[in-house]
């Protein structure tokens, strides 16, 4: 009976889940270079309509347009205002806005 | 040859329960004889052997191995005489490893891996190669008739073929000197007469064996050359010949 | 192969058995652990790949935007300014933007309008972004009726839906010519929502800023390298939730790996003390010890960051939806470019392996150093 002995297997383990990993970097690296087509459709539309945000969460105003809001944008409705969307621990508001002195 | 002078071994030295498990013990274990120890349990025969197989330190004096093997160790004659008393923990493991082979009362295998790992595993730090090791321990448990179990889990064996892994594993390094405690203290009397049958054959292969029994097929055989009577962590006067 | 090859190899074999023996344990201890890098991973991969994507579809997005404030409230900005501030000198360019959200209370969801004047938009006809035509459930031709101020519905027609390619930054767009905008809205006239302003040279935007702050004090600038970074802090590590997740299941995982690595049971020591017994010296049962937690670490880490990867790029973070998703209604589908960043892929190794290894081998130092004869003695 040939069996391999453990440590062989164990190294074979590690290779095929460093093969796959080389062939995961690999594939980062070829979509990474791949002519942006995706990207070009969303750069006309910024370019066009002159939009300043990704469209990640549409819940609410500060977390769809993060960088258009006030710092202290959660809190618009009332001071006193806890936070209650999701996404709003996921997106901190700007931390700088340059307001008149 | 061992040569024991004057070895005592104190535990707790210094408390209230102080315990001089051996005191002032001489003796000679020549090289190629079996050599048993008897007394009854507590006598300090257990402590004399992890003496000898370098397990432990003596508190005071002194033990000389010659004409075992180890003196490679050390870049000397083979069989030239080691003092292993003052020796660091480093070399001590060594000639523990090359020189002798233990069978212990409770056989001490590993559960949960296969009999042929068990046999295999005091020579894994050697760095033996694992085809040249692998081959060694089936030729062993073939010699002691287990080796249909070699892929067997040492849990499922009975306590007669445990004994005889634990034989297998006590030679897989080769040594030259066997030493086992209460071999026979859980085998029925039939096993007991078939493990001194294995001692015949060590004698045969030019082992030195050392053996801590107070069961009488042991130290009646009539193999045995010596037979040290301890009591009470001291030989029994008029033991050694 | 040299001895010194062969003793680890030899002792990696008998670790390996001796994790095997207790494969209950260990097989769910490494796919808890397998689960955590996988969840770290995922976050690094996600939030690298969504900054970059940001990073570069935002190229294009304007230098500056204006807005002003009313009553600490962003309101709408009188056209007029728009003169003054293309006067400023190295400004090149003033648009005003007309933006808004509209609540759909049909769907539930929040669309963007925004007027952009494109020749090809017929009157009363809008395009749309992918994502809303997936939520109204609307194509080409079909009409999505909007309700003016005044609560009457007003019919639009889709002439355009936006490639889905670009729901990054679309899916929830309805664009619509400008005069629709403000008649829906009785958008106030003279007025804009806010003024994107393009310069000649991005060098000088810092100074048109304060320029234009200092011009109209009612304005608020906001400089387009402000809003990348905006998108740079997108789930922060530091930020929210993601740090309570992670904390939360790092700390469970650290609490089961140190149970685990620590609490040497009765057997475990007395089969250390076997190993010495049989001629294993302190450093071999070392070796074995920190082979075990090589092999638990080391295949939970190549596994968990594989897993991680296979997550973000191939399956659109399928998992996270829920998270990312949180209230909204309408919720872009995208798929990112894939990023791997070495250094964090580094650290998460060092944070993820070494505190493991650490864990099991302290504990077994401690019994490792027993009198080998105490086996004897058991």
């Amino acid at each position: 009976m040939v069996t391999l002995r453990k440590s062989t297997q164990f190294f074979l383990l590690i290779a095929l889940n460093l093969l796959v990993l080389a062939a995961l970097v690999l594939h980062a690296e070829v979509r990474s270079r791949e002519p942006a087509a995706r990207r070009s459709a969303s750069r006309i539309l910024v370019r066009q309509l002159k939009l300043s945000d990704l469209c990640l969460f549409t819940e609410a105003r500060y977390t769809r347009h993060p960088a258009m809001a006030d710092r202290h944008a959660p809190f618009q409705d009332h001071p006193l205002a806890l936070e209650h969307f999701p996404s709003g621990s996921l997106v901190t508001p700007p931390a700088l806005r340059r307001e008149a002195k | 040859m061992i040569e024991v002078i004057e070895v005592s071994k104190s535990f707790n030295v210094g408390k209230v329960n102080q315990f001089d498990a051996v005191s002032r013990v001489s003796c000679r274990i020549m090289p190629g004889e079996l050599t048993i120890l008897k007394g009854p349990s507590g006598s300090g025969k257990t402590t004399l052997m992890t003496l000898i197989g370098c397990m432990a330190r003596p508190s005071s004096g002194r033990i000389v191995l010659s004409g075992i093997g180890a003196g490679s160790l050390f870049g000397q004659d083979p069989d030239a005489a080691i003092e292993i008393t003052s020796l660091p923990e480093r070399f001590l493991t060594g000639i523990r490893r090359s020189a002798f082979g233990f069978i212990f009362q409770q056989f001490n295998l590993v559960r949960g891996i296969s009999v042929l790992e068990n046999v295999m595993l005091p020579a894994y730090p050697t760095g033996v190669n694992h085809k040249v090791l692998r081959e060694r321990a089936l030729t062993l448990l073939e010699t002691f008739n287990i080796a249909r179990h070699a892929q067997a889990q040492v849990g499922l064996l009975s306590g007669g073929e445990m004994q005889r892994v634990a034989i297998a594993r006590a030679l897989i390094n080769d040594p030259s000197v066997i030493i086992a405690d209460e071999p026979t203290a859980h085998l029925d009397s039939r096993l007991s007469r078939e493990f001194m049958a294995l001692v015949e054959g060590f004698k045969k292969g030019g082992k030195t064996v050392l053996i801590a029994s107070h069961d009488p097929i042991v130290y009646d055989s009539s193999l045995a050359d010596q037979v040290v009577e301890m009591r009470d962590g001291a030989l029994v006067d008029g033991s050694l010949p | 192969m040299t001895p010194s090859l062969q003793r680890h190899l030899n002792i990696l074999d008998f670790a390996l058995s001796s994790l095997w023996r207790r494969k209950g344990k260990n097989l769910s201890l490494l796919a808890v652990y397998t689960l955590i890098i996988f969840i770290i991973a995922s976050i690094v991969f996600f939030t690298q790949a969504l900054k970059r994507e940001a990073g570069l579809v935002l190229q294009d997005a304007p230098d500056l935007v204006v807005q002003r404030m009313v009553a600490g409230r962003h309101d709408p900005i009188p056209v007029s300014y728009a003169t003054a501030i293309a006067a400023i000198r190295g400004v090149s360019e003033v648009t005003p933007r007309y933006w808004g959200y509209y609540y759909d209370p049909v769907t539930g969801a929040n669309f963007t309008l925004v007027a952009a004047d494109d020749p090809q938009l017929k009157p009363e006809a809008i395009a749309i972004g992918s994502g809303v035509a997936r939520t109204s459930r609307i194509s080409i031709g079909d009409f999505l009726p909007l309700k003016d101020l005044k609560g009457s519905p007003v019919l639009f027609s889709v002439q355009k839906i936006f490639p889905s390619a670009s729901e990054l930054v679309a899916a929830d767009l309805i664009q619509l010519r400008q005069e629709d905008f403000l008649r829906l809205f009785d958008f106030p006239s003279g007025r804009a929502t806010d003024l994107a302003v393009s310069a000649g040279n991005p060098a000088e935007l810092e100074t048109i800023a304060a320029k234009i702050v200092h011009d109209f004090p009612d304005t608020r600038p906001i400089l387009k390298s402000e809003m990348l970074r905006t998108y740079d802090s997108v789930f922060d590590w530091r930020s929210g939730l993601v740090l309570v997740v992670l904390a939360v299941a790092v700390l469970s995982f650290i609490i089961f790996a140190w149970d685990k690595a620590t609490g040497l049971s009765a057997e475990e020591k007395k089969e250390i003390g076997i190993l010495k017994s049989i001629g294993w010296e302190t450093t071999d049962v070392l070796l074995l010890k920190s082979f075990e937690g090589i092999v638990i670490s080391l295949s939970a880490f190549l596994a968990g960051v594989s897993l991680g990867y296979l997550h973000v790029f191939f399956f659109s973070v399928s998992l996270f939806e829920h998270a990312l998703k949180g209230w909204s209604v309408l919720y872009p589908e995208f798929k990112l470019t894939p990023v791997i960043d070495p250094y964090l892929i580094c650290l998460l190794f060092l944070l993820s392996v070494g505190p493991y290894i650490a864990a099991t081998v302290v504990p077994s130092w401690l019994a490792a150093t027993v009198d080998p004869d105490a086996a004897m003695r058991s």
